[in-house]
């Protein structure tokens, strides 16, 4: 596992920490990002990694080690297997882990097999054509979709099944149209879509809303909503939500963080605390925006509902979308 | 014009302040190195150094010049163990492997290394000037590209690859279509459906490309020089201070120039990137070089020039749709690309408008860094070729634990290094059977590709396969991968004709 974080510098500062007294901390923390450096989970890490130390919210430096595999397959079951009362690490996960658990994709461990910290903070899914596009507003692509289902090629960065792919499928039910009729083109990322999509490719991609700040100004796309239930903030404000356009779908991309199941109250409840705190500091919310995240500050007992809540919906879905069969 | 020129000017101002100037060099130097390791390429140097510059609080322009110094610096050291030890430093070396390392077996180690060298000038040089002159016209033919379009250069590919077919075709054959059952491992792309894993989760995600690389050609040519140890046929050599003269500059200048460009479009299209490039340029010169292209493979000069000069240029040509459009045209550009977004520059059409300082400043330093490299690598030449006069029961361990350590670099999974053992004994076995492992490693690059888009073109047009002719694209490049099967076949008929006619 390779050691990347810059050790000697956080050390540095970690002797400038006002909390150095606070016992309960994590003495070695750890932030495992179940994939290869330079994704999303690598940069769910680093927010914790830096986010705690620009707040001054844990005294010990962060490392960051990598365990790529399965789609976070690999680290779902080492901390099921081998690591399961690890006090010290949490591991990165996505919505896409979440609905990776909920179709079983994770092998025989579930949402019950880990305990649920905390939030990093959330994106949401958008629905993006291309500025010369027939369609200017949702309800004419709904329409669209509704009179033909494969008028529109619909593309994004995940394959089928993937919660890309779920966006997409989900836009299918609520126009009232099939989702197994959808033309869907799977793409290697979300740079690939977006390609494909100013290349006119494809006709309508669903990617993230965040991905679309370096590209609201240069007026090449348009995003026609945004896949959650109310507004958000600058520079997103002019961008309508699926639902004031009549069509209720909503689609937050979650990160968060997980432990193993049989860690100790303490320690769960000592990184609870953490993030609580740390919520309530502008340098770290701060950082979570400069990551392209939305705040959402959920930790500890409610997290645990919320993802329970959450990959049991998922589970619903895949059912109705043909992913998976209904559990007997 | 004018504005390219100012542009230029202001970049260069960026570029060569003393600070930069020194992390352009720090950069080129390091990535050298990184390059040179067997396994740790590009995308581990700059993933590894990216949190580094990001902590240690450098202006963005700073930390993107040292980023991006590492990138090519990198495509440049490939070459180096590619040559000497016949295990390629990344995978855009892949194809470097076929005729430096028989130049260097025959005592020109040094002569490969310089060539080989000016040949990455070459590639860079010519590739950063289109960058500077065309960049947004390319990106804009890079985004039309589309999937059918990257079925025709697939094919072309795989038409230009047939060349590589040795002294026995069918076995060339069936080691493209091993490439092509090992890419076909891990999910399927397209419908999340595992393949081939028996259960395993370390092979959902497939083999990693660097994985098979470092195992098929590193581990195997381990085995191979162990044996030739135990069977006393191994001869350490003698120590050569060989160079590249003129003469072999002024021989293959169209070769380099061609396969810049090349190497330049390749590296432009999103999803290509080094090792394809490298493979087609080589590809097409052993065809451009008819009947005297019977040497490639055995240390021709040309075909060292030909995937060095492609690779360097397609790692400027993955710039491209980054900087113009915000879209990584390579998996290293993707971690580039994320860079910015760390400094909250987010790169895309607006980029030259808003921060013409880092997008200009890191043009300039590409110039810069290119030249530094040049003078960086050329008098290390001597010094490099040295190792191989390392005896050998030295020799053969540390490249084991250089293979290992890259192994490990890459994914920092123990499964990763039994895989690549594996591989290595695989790949033994096949060349004791006497097969180029070369059409192994391109089967899986553009098999990989080939099927993704494939189906994503046939997801397009809802499953009818004439949108594979529809565009001009497609037509051109199915008419190239013709020509190239059909020409060489047609000179020779008429040659022979002609050679009749005179009896």
């Amino acid at each position: 596992m390779k050691r990347s974080a810059p050790l000697a510098l956080a050390l540095a500062f970690a002797c400038l920490n006002p909390f150095s007294a606070f016992a309960a901390n994590p003495e070695k923390p750890e932030c495992v990002a179940p994939a290869k450096p330079g994704g999303g989970f690598d940069l769910t890490c680093r927010i914790i990694q830096t986010g705690f130390l620009e707040a001054k919210t844990l005294d010990a430096p962060m490392q960051v080690t990598f365990m790529p595999g399965g789609i976070g397959a690999v680290a779902y079951n080492l901390f099921n297997t081998t690591r399961t009362d690890d006090p010290n690490a949490v591991v990165a996960f996505s919505s896409g882990s979440l609905l990776n658990v909920a179709t079983g994709k994770y092998g025989e461990w579930t949402e019950k097999d880990a305990r649920w910290v905390a939030m990093a903070g959330t994106d949401y899914g958008a629905v993006i054509v291309k500025a010369d596009s027939p369609y200017t507003d949702l309800k004419g692509v709904m329409e669209a979709l509704k009179a033909d289902p494969t008028s529109v090629v619909i593309g994004a960065g995940g394959s089928v099944g993937s919660q890309d792919w779920m966006k997409a499928a989900l836009l299918m039910k609520a126009a009232g149209a099939d989702p197994k009729k959808m033309r869907y083109v799977a793409f290697d990322g979300g740079g690939e879509s977006i390609a494909a999509l100013l290349g006119g490719n494809i006709g309508l991609y669903t990617g993230d809303i965040a991905e679309m700040s370096a590209h609201l100004d240069a007026g090449t796309m348009r995003v026609l909503a945004v896949m959650h239930s109310e507004r958000l903030g600058e520079p997103f404000d002019k961008v309508p939500t699926a639902k004031e356009q009549g069509y209720d779908v909503q689609w937050p991309i979650i990160r968060g963080y997980y432990m193993g199941k049989k860690v100790s109250d303490e320690a769960y409840n000592a990184w609870v605390e953490l993030f609580k705190k740390s919520y309530e500091n502008d340098a770290f919310n701060q950082i979570v925006k400069d990551k392209g995240l939305f705040k959402l500050n959920i930790a500890g007992k409610e997290m645990e509902e919320y993802i329970h809540n959450d990959v049991a919906k998922l589970r619903t879905l895949a059912v109705e979308m043909g992913l998976i069969e209904a559990p007997k | 014009m004018d504005v390219i020129l100012s542009g230029l000017g202001q970049g260069f101002a960026v570029a060569l302040q003393p600070f930069n100037l020194f992390l352009v060099l720090a950069g080129c130097f390091f990535g050298t190195l990184i390059g040179a390791l067997p396994g740790i390429g590009p995308i581990n140097g700059v993933a590894i150094l990216l949190p580094i510059a990001y902590s240690l609080g450098f202006p963005p322009e700073s930390a993107l010049i040292l980023l991006a110094g590492i990138y090519y610096g990198a495509e440049y050291g490939g070459r180096i163990s590619s040559i000497l030890l016949n295990v390629p430093g990344d995978a855009g070396a892949v194809m470097t492997t076929l005729d430096g390392s028989p130049m260097a077996k025959r005592g020109e180690a040094g002569r490969a290394l310089s060539l080989s060298g000016v040949a990455s000038f070459v590639g860079g040089s010519v590739a950063i000037v289109l960058l500077t002159l065309f960049a947004p016209a390319l990106a804009a033919f890079a985004v039309k590209f589309s999937p059918a379009d990257y079925v025709a250069l697939m094919v072309f590919a795989f038409t230009s690859l047939a060349s590589l077919v040795g002294k026995n075709g069918i076995k060339t054959l069936l080691a493209a279509a091993i490439g092509l059952m090992i890419a076909s491992i891990g999910v399927d792309a397209n419908t999340g459906v595992m393949r081939f894993t028996l259960g395993s989760p370390e092979l959902m995600a497939g083999i990693d490309f660097l994985v098979i690389v470092i195992g098929l050609f590193g581990m195997a040519e381990l085995l191979h020089l162990v044996e030739s140890y135990a069977r006393g046929t191994l001869k350490t050599l003698p120590v050569d201070s060989t160079f590249v003269s003129w003469a072999d500059i002024f021989a293959v200048k169209w070769v380099m120039l061609r396969s810049s460009i090349i190497g330049f479009i390749v590296g432009v299209l999103p999803g290509t990137g080094a090792s394809v490039a490298s493979a087609v340029s080589y590809g097409t010169e052993k065809r451009l070089a008819g009947e005297s292209g019977k040497s490639f493979g055995t240390g021709d000069i040309r075909g060292l020039a030909a995937p060095e000069s492609a690779n360097n240029a397609s790692a400027s040509g993955a710039m491209v749709p980054m900087l113009t459009l915000g879209i990584p045209g390579s998996g290293t550009t993707a971690i580039l690309l994320g860079a910015l977004l760390l400094f909250n520059i987010t790169p895309g059409p607006m980029l030259f408008q808003q921060k013409p300082d880092i997008a200009w400043g890191l043009i300039a330093s590409m110039y810069i860094g290119n030249v530094a490299l040049l003078v960086i690598n050329l008098p290390l030449v001597g010094l490099f070729a040295r190792l191989l006069t390392i005896p050998q029961q030295y020799l053969t361990p540390m490249i084991a634990v250089l293979a290992f350590i890259g192994v490990y670099s890459v994914v920092g999974d123990p499964f990763d290094l039994y895989l690549a053992v594996g591989l290595g004994v695989l790949g033994w076995v096949l060349r004791k059977l006497e097969f180029s492992l070369a059409p192994v490693i391109l089967g899986v690059v553009l098999g990989n590709l080939f099927e993704d888009n494939l189906r994503r073109a046939l997801s397009i047009s809802g499953g009818d396969w004439s949108i594979l002719l529809q565009s001009s694209n497609s037509l051109i490049l199915y008419g190239l991968a013709i020509l190239v099967v059909a020409l060489p076949i047609v000179i020779s008929r008429m040659l022979k004709a002609r050679q009749n006619k005179a009896v």
